[in-house]
């Protein structure tokens, strides 16, 4: 096992109001990391930064050991929380959108995706659902032969039967020489897939282990030591 | 999506569904286990904790990891009459526990068994 993603003390503020005030993790190949904490508490922000799309106000981060930069890039998928696809592109034109920009996208896999969340390539995003945009959102992020997947709340929005594919998604791409982020609210809809939890709360993280043993240890699902972490306010 | 309780850790439910299916037949001695993507993909959950639950059965001696072909179900002798012991002593526990939690006294909890038994007419 290697070490896919170390941050350390990443800070971020947006003028003077702080987003991230010194976030270090440490996520190993193999792993799924479920990244929470409601809204504004600087998921995006952390998710963005490693992803190479904000530059962090302090602080460092290295992904399978290449610091983080431009170089990065080509090493990190990430999956945004909301559509960025033009809307008059079909399926396949998405995905050849894809495939030009990054030179790990596996089209074979794209289209295999594709027929597995049922999604009709000649569609258009434009008359495409809320939940059928997530889905061929994630089959792109997921098509690239990255080490790193960072997937921004691929469950919002999304119908209990489209989650489950997501879930399922979620799994198939699991490889041991990658590392996955999932940052969601929808604890109890996931919680079965993370090895690691880490819950972020005002830009700092408050509680971070291995799922499994925050189970042992509590004798509590994630999803309620969520609610008691973040149930009084 | 296969129901866990997620209060419990997933791989002790894992690891205890198994020894069910082996009790009950529908997994025989010498049987392979699905490998652990597959068992990941149908049960819905992270590939690692489906590893973990067949190390610690095969820490437990319920199976043999064979290098290069997956998990067997342990061929030795005993092993289901092991397995069905150690169950009916955490049912029997459990029971004991709630009744007594519930403040029966040890006769009351056994005749109220033996009522259930007979048909759970009395209690």
């Amino acid at each position: 096992m290697s070490v896919i993603l170390e941050t350390h003390d990443l800070r971020k503020n947006y003028f003077a109001k702080p987003a991230l005030r010194g976030v270090s993790l440490s996520l190993e190949s193999g792993r799924i990391l479920g990244l929470m904490g409601p809204n504004g508490s600087g998921k995006t922000t952390f998710l963005k930064i490693v992803a190479g799309l904000q530059k962090a106000s302090g602080g460092e981060f290295s992904v399978a050991g290449t610091p983080g930069g431009h170089r990065t890039k080509e090493l990190v998928s990430f999956l945004p929380d909301r559509n960025i696809l033009f809307p008059w592109m079909t399926c396949l034109d998405a995905i050849g959108f894809y495939a030009d920009f990054f030179g790990d996208f596996d089209r074979a896999k794209a289209l295999d995706m594709l027929s597995f969340m049922k999604l009709d390539p000649s569609e258009r995003v434009k008359t495409m659902s809320k939940g059928m945009v997530e889905k061929l959102n994630l089959t792109l992020s997921f098509s690239r032969r990255a080490r790193l997947f960072l997937l921004d709340e691929p469950l919002g929005g999304v119908d209990p039967v489209a989650r489950e594919r997501i879930v399922t998604t979620i799994i198939k791409t699991w490889t041991e020489d990658s590392a996955i982020v999932v940052s969601t609210h929808l604890v109890n809809d996931v919680e079965r897939i993370f090895n690691d939890v880490a819950m972020i709360d005002e830009g700092e993280i408050v509680l971070s282990g291995d799922a499994e043993e925050l189970r042992q240890a509590r004798g509590k699902s994630i999803d309620q030591i969520y609610l008691d972490t973040f149930g009084d306010r | 999506m296969y129901e866990f309780d997620p209060n419990i850790p997933i791989y002790l439910q894992i690891v205890n569904g198994i020894k069910r299916e082996i009790v009950s037949g529908a997994r025989q001695p010498g049987d392979r286990l699905p490998s652990v993507r597959e068992q990941a993909e149908s049960l819905a959950v992270n590939p690692n904790t489906v590893q973990r639950a067949y190390q610690e059965l095969e820490r437990e001696g319920v199976c043999d990891t064979r290098r290069g072909t997956g998990s067997y179900i342990s061929e030795r002798d005993g092993l289901i009459t092991a397995l069905r012991d150690e169950m009916a002593r955490a049912l029997r526990r459990a029971y004991a526990e709630g009744m007594r939690a519930l403040g029966f006294t040890d006769e009351e909890i056994l005749s109220a068994l033996r009522a259930e038994l007979d048909g759970g007419r009395a209690t």
